[in-house]
């Protein structure tokens, strides 16, 4: 298959997401996961809390400067490389782009006080209180932006009158049918991921230097966080296949390899297509698709052969949906393995299998994230606004998409690479035990200065 | 007030209040690493990086701001500006991402390299010059329109004066605004070696900006007459900024006022840009888009102003909050906090 502009436009685009990903849901998972330490260390008066906050938000602002400037490219990307879709699109989702500006405004303005006032209140409740803006506007800006996306794929709240949009309701746009269970999904897998990335990063290090008080206080409250949100992502996934089921049947028939609708049908796992599109070498689970898709092992299941086939998505979305799936309930049962350990005294929840399956973990849960988001976009193909606009009509005619790819591609190689050296520096140099005895010395020295050896 | 005309009035100030920020930032990376060229950097890189670390993401959001709601009110912009600046605005956000991410690493990184100081400071430059590609070709003769295919032409651009004076006025303007913030927050901070060598900057950059600022002028008039005819009848206000400029000059020659000095500079912008936009009008993309030709649907329009209201009761307090503890705050700013 030859590459034309759209291809290569899609791939431009493709590549910058993906990229941009990586990021995005650090920016949004983590700052709930500082504002839960900080809390925490005040609460116990626990100073590894607090340095675990002061830490994380370190790392956390050089991952946000790459989040930021690639946010900042796709936001200019939606015009330059879709330029038709933002003239026709821009009347009816403007308003949730802008306020995902708003959102984002509001937690750069408080991150930046947040990162430089420490020891400057008072009260320590003070400053934990800025955590919360940051957290809302993390949180906010995602919930807005993917109403975006949720209109993408269930386009609501106009009129089409000759091929354009009037009778435009921005907010009906906002809060269409796919905004619920998208919203929920994002945010559920953003905070689970956030909460796995640091637990990883502390079995990582003590598979490395050995037990710590500080990174074992560091696993055991991110493995509780990741327990809470990975049962509410499995949650969350399911409300999302019975939204599929309902209004985007093509996507979950594509997924599932469903082509003949049917009451009672079986929920497919990997295998191999043949060119008459017999399914071979899959495990079948009997009925399980109809339970997933209604609650009901006798429902009916749309196929794909109801629909014609240029408007099939590729089905190659079937292994990225399996893959999703099959690592989402992993990082649930890793985190549920990590506690019966802890309460079945016999056995040590840090031995070494379990720190490598943690660690292990980590990576494992950005892999789904991509997937969740590769199947998601690609399994709408060949739409970019379902049902309205496909993604031929919106590309760009420039050739010079090609070369741009390139260069796109040379910029998040090096921005991920210098990340990457620069964090590592950030943290290797100086491990969290060493901070802490420092740390401890200068506060004693503080007291001793104030005469006051009792404290 | 119609609601397009509120939109482009609220976008104008927006943009401004990018030009203002962001080039406090653009030119105090040149400073910076223009200084540590010249050795002189332990005189003012602290003090930059005082003032920087804090707002460099805030300054970040006013571009984007300031983009999407200028697609939001008006998305056919999306479409002539899109197709035909896709390289230009590559280029541009390809330096931003590169400036802002460098700018952290270097910042809050552990080590500080002249590289990424010079990646910083190099695309300080860059991004006014890319940037104001668009404000070059908004004034019309530089788009050709083949069918539905709109695109850039870069002959008529590359050769044509107006589009380098314009390049060189954002450029110079940059240094120039950025000079006189930094003297003013060096004056706060009582650090006199800074002030002492951000003032000669101030000064120096001056007349260039000036010089510029009327050579662009000139070619406005011989590139598009009805622009240059409407801003000539608001020579007031493009008097009041001849007159703000010589306050802040007098100001800061004679060594007093500096804070004042910045707001004349702030007005003088002001008054320009306004003058330049008010005789603009009613053309987005002269002649293809019009502020009235290209408005979005009423419903979405009034949500946009109407998100923006409560947007700003946002806003408004917690950038007061940001000024308060970062730049009116003589502890902080003296490095005592």
């Amino acid at each position: 298959m030859a590459i034309d502009t759209v291809m290569w436009s899609r791939l431009v685009t493709g590549l910058t997401l993906a990229f941009h990903v990586i990021f995005a849901t650090i920016g949004v998972g983590i700052p709930l996961m500082i504002a839960i330490a900080e809390f925490m260390g005040i609460r116990k008066k626990d100073p590894h809390y607090t340095l675990m906050a002061k830490r994380w938000a370190r790392g956390f602002v050089i991952s946000v400067a790459v989040g930021v400037v690639t946010g900042t490219v796709i936001s200019l990307q939606l015009a330059l490389v879709w330029p038709n879709f933002m003239k026709m699109a821009g009347n009816v989702i403007a308003l949730p782009l802008f306020m995902e500006v708003f959102a984002f405004f509001f937690e750069a303005i408080f991150l930046g006080i947040y990162l430089y006032t420490w020891d400057r209140f008072k009260n320590p409740y003070t400053h934990w209180l800025l955590t919360i803006p940051i957290v809302i506007g993390a949180g906010m800006s995602a919930v807005f932006i993917t109403t975006v996306n949720g209109f993408m794929n269930q386009p609501e709240g106009f009129v089409m009158e000759a091929g354009q949009f009037t009778a435009v309701d921005p907010v009906q746009a906002m809060l269409n049918t796919a905004t619920f269970s998208k919203v929920f999904h994002v945010l559920s897998s953003a905070y689970l991921t956030g909460a796995i990335l640091l637990a990883g990063i502390a079995a990582f290090a003590m598979l490395r230097k050995g037990v710590s008080a500080y990174h074992k206080k560091a696993l055991n409250l991110m493995m509780a966080v990741a327990l809470l949100f990975g049962m509410l992502n499995t949650l969350a996934g399911d409300v999302s296949a019975k939204f599929l089921a309902e209004h985007q049947p093509e996507k979950l028939a594509a997924a599932e390899w469903h082509f003949e609708t049917e009451s009672g049908s079986d929920l497919i796992l990997m295998g191999w297509l043949n060119a008459e599109h017999e399914i071979l070498g899959a495990l079948h689970l009997p009925k399980f698709l109809s339970f997933l898709a209604f609650g009901d092992f006798n429902a009916e299941v749309t196929g794909l052969e109801e629909f014609p086939q240029e408007e099939w998505p590729p089905l190659l979305v079937h292994y990225l949906f399996d893959l999703m799936v099959g690592i989402g309930f992993a990082l649930v049962a890793i985190s549920l393995l990590y506690f019966l350990f802890k309460l079945w005294k016999k056995r040590n929840e840090l031995n070494k299998w379990m720190l490598r399956l943690v660690a292990l973990s980590a990576p494992l849960a950005f892999l789904g994230l991509e997937l969740g988001w590769f199947y998601a976009e690609v399994g709408r193909q060949p739409w970019i606004i379902r049902g309205i606009m496909t993604v031929e009509e919106a590309a760009t005619t420039s050739p010079t998409i090609r070369t741009l790819f390139f260069v796109f591609l040379l910029l998040y190689i090096v921005l991920g690479i210098v990340c990457v050296i620069v964090l590592r520096r950030l943290f290797n140099n100086n491990p969290a035990e060493v901070e802490m005895e420092k740390w401890a010395k200068e506060m004693h020295n503080q007291t001793i200065d104030k005469g006051d050896p009792a404290q | 007030m119609s609601y397009e005309l509120i939109g482009i009035t609220v976008l104008w100030l927006f943009l401004y209040g990018y030009l203002i920020i962001a080039s406090i930032d653009f030119g105090a990376g040149f400073f910076a690493f223009y200084a540590r060229l010249t050795k002189q950097d332990h005189l003012i890189n602290r003090l930059i990086s005082r003032y920087l670390s804090p707002v460099w993401e805030i300054t970040n959001v006013f571009f984007v701001f300031f983009y999407i709601g200028i697609v939001g009110f008006f998305p056919d912009t999306a479409y002539y500006y899109g197709a035909a600046l896709l390289v230009p605005a590559s280029i541009a956000v390809i330096l931003l991402a590169v400036r802002g991410s460098f700018y952290a690493f270097e910042n809050y990184g552990s080590k500080k390299s002249l590289v990424f100081l010079f990646l910083y400071g190099a695309t300080g430059l860059l991004i006014p010059a890319s940037l104001s590609v668009a404000l070059t070709i908004s004034e019309g003769g530089f788009i050709l329109k083949q069918g539905e295919t709109v695109s850039l032409d870069y002959w008529e651009l590359f050769t044509n004066p107006l589009s380098w004076s314009i390049v060189g006025l954002a450029i110079v303007s940059v240094l120039f605004i950025s000079g006189t913030f930094l003297t003013f927050y060096a004056s706060r901070a009582e650090d006199h070696a800074a002030l002492k060598l951000m003032r000669n900057y101030a000064l120096f950059w001056s007349t260039p900006t000036i010089i510029l600022a009327l050579t662009a002028f000139i070619y406005l008039g011989q590139h598009n007459e009805r622009h240059f005819q409407n801003m000539m009848d608001l020579w007031w206000l493009l008097g009041l900024s001849v007159a703000f400029f010589m306050i802040a000059m007098w100001l800061i020659y004679n060594g007093r006022r500096y804070g004042l000095a910045f707001i004349c500079v702030m007005l003088q912008f002001f008054t320009a840009f306004f003058a330049y936009g008010i005789g603009h009008y009613p053309y987005i993309l002269d002649p293809y888009i019009t502020v009235q030709s290209s408005a979005t649907s009423p419903a979405m329009g009034f949500a946009l102003v109407a998100a923006f209201i409560g947007g700003l009761f946002l806003l408004i307090p917690s950038l007061w909050l940001v000024f308060k503890l970062f730049l009116f705050d003589a502890d902080y700013v003296k490095g005592k906090k």
